[in-house]
């Protein structure tokens, strides 16, 4: 960790050497180690320290952009005078205001000693438990366990200094049958809270379940997707159309639609940085507060997320916290996804269930249409069939094709418990229930 | 340079490591990127670090860092050597790397013009000339043109006595134009899906690449999308042009050859593969005309460079020979795992292992993965074909876990009656099962119509890498597949 002394300093410094009329500086500290395991062996077994500087010049309306990774001085100011070329360089952008002023900034406990002090030791110890039950019932289990401390300075000569320092522990394990596979996945910030055993099981139980699946065709059934599926269908919606810079392009869903009706009456999403029980990250890549945001309300399309550059082109508005790192061409980003629970458990929504399928979680999904919402995908690692409120037999993995808005305005039943999934690669994570729905489209099938 | 490498590998042998190497990597990048006639992205970024991997009692470790200096060198590799012992709890048996590679040797990607060299003037003049000609078409929303250019040094020393040191330098530009109208939005690209197309390759490579020439085309085409007839759903012949047909290539051949993906490595993020030991010299993969290789030696691939990140050299390899399956990506550790159930598999790597950056291992990638050219003129292939749909650029991918299940969405389709190109399509789909689609391949273009496309975005590992694959590919014709998935 370089600390948030070491981070102010080399901001200051960085802010000394820029002759811009604006200038902004992120700095970016990560120390990750992730313990990676297959075939009951750990395999790949990897540390990472890094310390990235980006700085933005602002010269009038000229934007640029420079990043370097060494923090002596001459590399500092290498990236400056780099920053200062290319925004002399650039045309004016018309729609670029200024960067912002400092806001009024909280701080979110998000720092954990045990996760930054996870030894190698006790990750290989971690994955070598799950390997271990994976073994004694006759399967092979593939996973990881990482932790990471993740750092982040934003600083402009506008007066924003914003401090941040996290830390997220991730477990993650496909277990695997000649013919059958079972997942599990846990994130949380502190990893003496993450019980690699546990985690284990839910995946062995899965893959022992899961043996000799069957065929089904596809068509249209009741599913019951449990928290990881129901997240990947929330992430994409973020990421198609929860951007203010989506709906100024006229590609967004949510265009035309604000106060409108657009999925079911159960469905409320808001995008929150500062709640516990998600992500924590109290400020954006621009060092503005982040603000909660409701963003699809008992089905209505409420709001969207903006960055000082899309809320410049709108009259009235103002950044909601949710920039990127400049440049941007993505537009703000809502990181930190919820969508409100319901009332049942998981089994109660088995038990009430006539026919559908179980799905534990979707693979490779993509959108085929931005505005429809509709995505593509597999199901993946424990797909079951319903029959009369029971698990009856496995089955071979289903390709659907289905409007996200239109599958949420069949959800009947929202499970009451909350889980947090870290996206695979980024650093945010979701937070939802798990969710029954009727009429959901599968439209292929696979060999497994 | 050889001060540092040498103390790390040095340090780790001393330390009880059977096996070090380390890479030292600078990588420089400059994108900028235009919309709607303002310069929206200009950026120059730099990083640097090095990464020491070992193995100590028969297992393996890595550790890396932004810090180059004999201190951290130090700390870092004697980190690296207690990851692997701590490995070493959970191992099934010792690392075996086969035979020794040691190269000493430079490598570096032939150019006529540095991309780093030219003005930003000129970068930039490129652009908006593109963007002009898109945004002169009524009904256009959003026109988007981009330019990268990468630079990447690394240096790569081991206890086996390798010494390589590689200059890859990439160059990369594209256009996106975007019509709306309500409630649907159509997108065309030039020259490939995604933003960009991309290569080894220096300023010269923007030259190919006419795009303010093709703005306006795909302006057009994007505006006239908006009005155009959903692709019906049905089963027909299909043909795929280049772009479409390498990512068909990436998805469906490219990953399911990767070794590790085969024996499990992979399995717990990407998967694993359909294209299981048994399956090696046995499978008809494809029909008789369908021929696929593996190299890192083809000129402007973005697969292609002197060595590969475990130092061994750049090579080429037959996947499918005639429709039959008979190669695989390999490493050094998963070559000797396939010669322990086929004795007759090649004692060495094949050298696909890739690191993305300094802060990451070296696992299997795809290089240049191609499908080889045929004899067809396009005209004449879709002149021979009585009806059908011709589908252009990727819009939306997707692929089961084991590779076999796939379904694609396009930008742009026309229907084809009677061996003529009629309506234009929009929202066109396909799915398919790889081999049974591969099977009904019954024509490829040829050599007038093959250009190795780049894949800048490709997806795997954990932590994550990206990496650049190139994919030789010409319009090619496949019967007998479900489109119009979308309803």
């Amino acid at each position: 960790m370089l600390g948030k002394d070491k981070m102010q300093a080399v901001a200051e410094k960085v802010l000394g050497f820029s002759e811009a009329d604006q200038t902004e500086v992120l700095i970016f500290g990560k120390d990750e180690q992730l313990t990676r395991f297959a075939v009951n062996t750990i395999h790949q077994n990897v540390s990472e320290t890094n310390a990235t500087v980006r700085v933005r010049c602002v010269f009038g309306k000229k934007n640029g952009v420079a990043s370097g990774n060494d923090l002596g001085d001459e590399a500092l100011r290498k990236v400056v005078e780099s920053a200062q070329t290319v925004a002399r360089f650039q045309e004016d952008n018309p729609d670029f205001g200024s960067l912002p002023g400092p806001g009024k900034l909280e701080t979110s406990p998000a720092f954990f000693e045990s996760t930054a002090a996870c030894a190698p030791q006790t990750r290989a110890r971690g994955a070598a438990a799950i390997c271990s039950l994976s073994r004694e019932n006759g399967l092979e289990a593939a996973g990881a366990f990482s932790t990471a401390v993740d750092e982040l300075m934003a600083v402009n000569s506008l007066g924003v200094s914003a401090y941040h320092c996290g830390t997220i522990a991730h477990i993650v394990t496909v277990i695997m049958g000649p013919d059958s596979s079972g997942y599990a996945q846990a994130d949380n910030m502190d990893v003496t809270a993450l019980d690699p055993e546990t985690i284990g099981r839910v995946a062995v139980d899965k893959a022992l379940k899961s043996k000799n699946p069957t065929d089904l065709e596809p068509g249209e059934y009741t599913v019951i997707l449990e928290e990881n599926a129901v997240a990947d269908m929330v992430d994409t919606l973020g990421y198609l159309g929860f951007s203010a810079l989506a709906v100024q392009e006229g590609r967004s869903f949510m265009n035309d639609r604000f106060g409108q009706k657009i999925t079911g009456d159960r469905i409320t999403i808001w995008d929150d940085g500062h709640d516990p029980r998600g992500m924590m990250l109290p400020f954006d890549y621009e060092g503005v507060p982040k603000q909660k945001v409701m963003l699809i309300e008992k089905g209505v399309a409420t709001g969207v997320v903006y960055d000082s550059f899309t809320a410049g082109r709108e009259k009235g508005k103002t950044s909601t916290g949710h920039s990127l790192p400049a440049p941007n061409s993505w537009g703000p980003y809502p990181m930190n996804l919820f969508m409100a629970p319901g009332e049942a458990t998981k089994e109660e929504m088995l038990a009430a269930t006539e026919k559908g399928i179980w799905v534990t979680r979707f693979h490779y999904t993509n959108p085929v249409h931005p505005i429809k919402t509709v995505l593509t995908g597999m199901t993946r690692d424990g797909t079951f069939l319903i029959e009369n409120g029971r698990i009856t037999r496995p089955l071979k993995n289903l390709r659907f094709t289905q409007s996200i808005l239109e599958a949420l305005s069949s959800a009947d039943m929202l499970g009451r418990d909350l889980k947090l999934i870290k996206a695979d690669w980024e650093n945010f994570a979701t937070c939802v229930p798990a969710a029954r729905i009727r009429n959901f489209r599968f439209t292929g099938t696979t060999e497994f | 340079m050889k001060e540092l490498t040498d103390r790390a590998l040095n340090l780790a042998q001393t330390k009880g490591a059977s096996y070090a190497d380390i890479r030292v990597v600078e990588r420089q990048r400059q994108d900028i990127s235009v919309k709607n006639g303002a310069v929206q992205e200009m950026s120059l970024d730099s990083a640097m670090g090095f990464g020491v991997r070992v193995i100590a009692d028969g297992a393996w470790g890595f550790a890396s860092s932004h810090r180059l200096s004999p201190k951290e060198v130090d700390r870092v590799t004697d980190l690296a050597v207690q990851i692997a012992r701590a490995s070493a709890l959970a191992k099934t048996g010792d690392v075996d790397l086969g035979p020794p590679e040691a190269h000493q040797d430079t490598y570096r990607t032939p150019v006529e013009i540095d991309p780093f060299t030219v003005p930003l003037n000129d970068k930039v003049s490129l652009l908006l000339e593109a963007d002009r000609e898109a945004r002169a078409v009524k009904g256009v929303k959003v026109a988007e043109s981009s330019l990268v250019c990468i630079r990447e040094n690394k240096t790569l020393a081991s206890t086996e006595g390798s010494f390589i040191e590689q200059e890859i330098i990439e160059t990369g530009l594209g256009l996106v134009v975007r019509a709306v109208a309500q409630g649907e939005m159509q997108q065309r690209s030039y020259p490939n899906s995604f933003g960009r197309h991309q290569g080894t390759a220096g300023w010269e490579f923007t030259r190919k690449w006419d795009l303010a020439g093709n703005a306006r085309r795909i302006a057009e085409e994007a505006v006239a999308l908006l009005k155009a007839p959903q692709c019906p759903p049905g089963v027909t012949t299909l043909i795929l042009d280049g772009p479409q047909l390498a990512l068909q290539v990436h998805e469906s051949c490219g990953h399911p050859i990767e070794l590790d993906r085969v024996f499990g490595t992979e399995a717990a993020y990407a998967g694993t593969s359909f294209l299981t030991p048994d399956k090696y010299n046995s499978l008809r993969y494809g029909s008789q005309i369908v021929n696929l290789t593996a190299d890192a030696v083809t000129p402007t691939g973005l697969g292609t460079f002197g060595y590969d990140d475990e130092g061994v050299p750049a090579q080429k390899t037959d996947i499918v020979r005639e429709g039959l399956f008979v190669g695989y990506l390999t490493s050094r550790e998963t070559a000797q795992q396939l010669r322990r159930i086929h004795a007759d598999a090649p004692q060495r790597s094949n050298g696909s292992m890739r690191a993305d950056g300094w802060n990451r291992i070296p696992i299997i990638r795809m290089t240049n993965v191609s499908l080889q050219p045929g004899d067809w003129n396009l005209d004449d292939l879709i002149a021979d074909t009585d009806d059908g749909v011709y589908m252009l650029t990727n819009k939306s991918w997707s692929i089961d876990d084991k590779r076999l299940n796939f379904q694609f969405g396009t930008e742009l389709a026309y229907e084809i009656k009677k061996g003529k190109l009629g309506r234009m399509l929009k929202n066109a789909t396909y799915t398919g099962i790889t081999p049974k689609f591969w099977g009904g391949c019954d024509a490829i273009c040829n050599r007038d119509h093959w250009n190795v496309w780049g894949t800048a975005n490709c997806g795997k590992g954990q932590p994550g890498q990206v990496a650049h694959t190139g994919h030789g590919a010409a319009p090619a014709r496949f019967r007998n597949v479900q489109v119009g998935v979308m309803k």
